[in-house]
């Protein structure tokens, strides 16, 4: 059976936990870089993005997660996990992962009276997908690997690279479960990569 | 098309906020001291909870320069506080856009009787309860984040810790009731039917619920995040200690691994002197603010 971590530092893990049971693969909430040996995949959930980078160098989680993305393991940040993604942001020399060829803009949307909901494409994913845009950041710029999947006003809101995969906004606050049920099966697909 | 101050947006921002801390601060100095230790989000005050006891008279909506002062200084969200029914206090803050605001009874209510109606704003609102009654009402009007009353400014964990308890223990007891018994439990707690029939059908309530009102240490962050809260709200525990910025990481930690009772162990090692804190019983009935709203 193909297993989902989420990281539970802080923020809304239990929501993500909830959306991947939806599409019938295992979750687990990691709080300890020793569960990365037993997930397939992990999501970086939204919450506060200081907070879980704060929470990450304390708990040492920062090299073991880039290993765990560089072995081939898929990895699915939302929001914050975006931002932790990122190899560029805006206005900041502290960059987080690094992982991903993207730049962000945080908060690019506004305070949270800005904060909104919209309806979306997203590309080879879902049609008329409810995304939830709370004090989110968008994607300024990608690299050329770097796939569009999703743009809102013009702004790049989803993108994959590989086996990275990242949003501005909230899959897991809906009853929507495409986008993850796109994550799990890059982990299912990257599962029987690895497995070779 | 996009709509904005929607109900999911406005509780998706709390959900956000759990497994967190929000601290009160009173200055920008204090806010990057927060944000660095780990706060999820800022409180910002003219004065802690501690403090308007000590100082007396009508407690109001902060100063609008600290406000800003303390927008400026930060990147994570900053709430700011209300008194309750100051439906003018409330629209000035959401004009500032302050990301979140506290219809508060540490401040001097404007109003004995109602509450701020507040699903008519698009910043959301955050309220304190002490039972499942007040709760729901607040929830009807609009609040989209919830948190324990407690007995602020007091560094005395027992009244938050009744309140959390209270809450608890009304949702597992409503689970069992049949709608018929469901429509007498309404009415004899004030509660809208419609919604504690979804608490009952969900096992939860509709927003999440914060502790908050006398939480001093570490472990009664733990404590308050092991009877069933979603995160929580320090006041004065933190910039009334005697090291804020070790006190502040410290109950951030004890927060996220609050079943980790050898680090919580670690954690409250030589944090020096915690608030001195109160004696509930050496409060009159005046000084209680959890008694300021229903």
């Amino acid at each position: 059976m193909t297993t989902i971590g989420v990281l539970g530092l802080q923020g809304a893990f239990r929501e993500h936990v909830r959306s991947v049971e939806a599409t019938g693969a295992k979750a687990v909430v990691v709080k300890r870089t020793e569960q990365l040996k037993e997930i397939d995949g992990l999501i970086i959930p939204g919450g506060e993005s200081t907070t879980i980078r704060r929470l990450i160098d304390k708990y040492e989680f920062l090299e073991p997660i880039r290993q765990f993305g560089k072995s081939g393991n898929p990895i699915f940040g939302t929001c914050a996990g975006l931002i932790l993604l990122a190899s560029e942001i805006d206005g900041s020399y502290d960059v987080h992962l690094g992982v991903m060829d993207i730049k962000v803009r945080r908060n690019a949307f506004g305070r949270q009276r800005e904060s909104f909901e919209a309806d979306l494409d997203i590309e080879g994913v879902a049609e008329g997908f409810n995304a939830v845009f709370i004090r989110a950041p968008y994607i300024e710029g990608v690299g050329e690997n770097t796939k569009v999947l999703a743009r809102y006003d013009g702004h790049i809101v989803a993108a994959q690279e590989g086996h990275y995969l990242a949003c501005s906004f909230h899959p897991e606050l809906t009853d929507d479960h495409r986008l993850t049920d796109h994550f799990v099966k890059m982990v299912e697909e990257a599962k029987k990569t690895l497995a070779l | 098309m996009a709509q904005t101050g929607t109900d999911r947006v406005k509780r998706g921002m709390a959900e956000m906020q759990k497994g967190g801390v929000i601290m009160d601060v009173v200055n920008a100095e204090q806010a990057k001291i927060a944000e660095e230790a780990g706060a999820v989000a800022v409180m910002a005050l003219e004065r802690v909870p501690a403090d308007i006891r000590a100082a007396g008279g009508v407690a109001r909506m902060a100063d609008p320069t600290i406000v800003e002062e303390v927008m400026n200084a930060v990147s994570i969200p900053v709430m700011a506080k209300a008194r309750i029914g100051h439906i003018t206090e409330a629209r000035v803050l959401e004009a500032m856009g302050v990301d979140y605001i506290d219809e508060s009874e540490v401040l001097t209510p404007a109003d004995e009787i109602y509450h701020i109606k507040k699903d008519e704003y698009t910043v959301p609102f955050v309220c304190g309860c002490r039972n499942l009654g007040e709760a729901t009402r607040r929830i009807r009007e609009g609040a989209s984040m919830l948190r324990t009353k407690g007995e602020p400014g007091t560094g005395n964990i027992v009244e938050a810790v009744s309140h959390m308890r209270q809450v608890q223990s009304q949702i597992r007891h409503l689970r069992g009731l049949s709608e018929d018994e469901v429509m007498v439990y309404a009415k004899d707690n004030g509660a809208p039917f419609d919604l504690l029939m979804e608490i009952r059908e969900e096992g939860r309530l509709p927003v999440v619920n914060f502790a908050a009102g006398g939480i001093a240490t570490p472990a009664d962050a733990s404590l308050m995040m092991q009877l069933g809260a979603d995160g929580v709200f320090v006041g004065s525990g933190i910039f009334k200690s005697n090291n804020p910025e070790k006190f502040a990481r410290a109950i951030v930690e004890a927060t996220t691994h609050y079943d980790d009772y050898k680090l919580i162990g670690e954690l409250s090692k030589g944090l020096g002197t915690a608030m001195k804190g109160m004696e509930m019983s050496t409060l009159t009935p005046e000084q209680r603010m959890q008694d300021r709203s229903q």
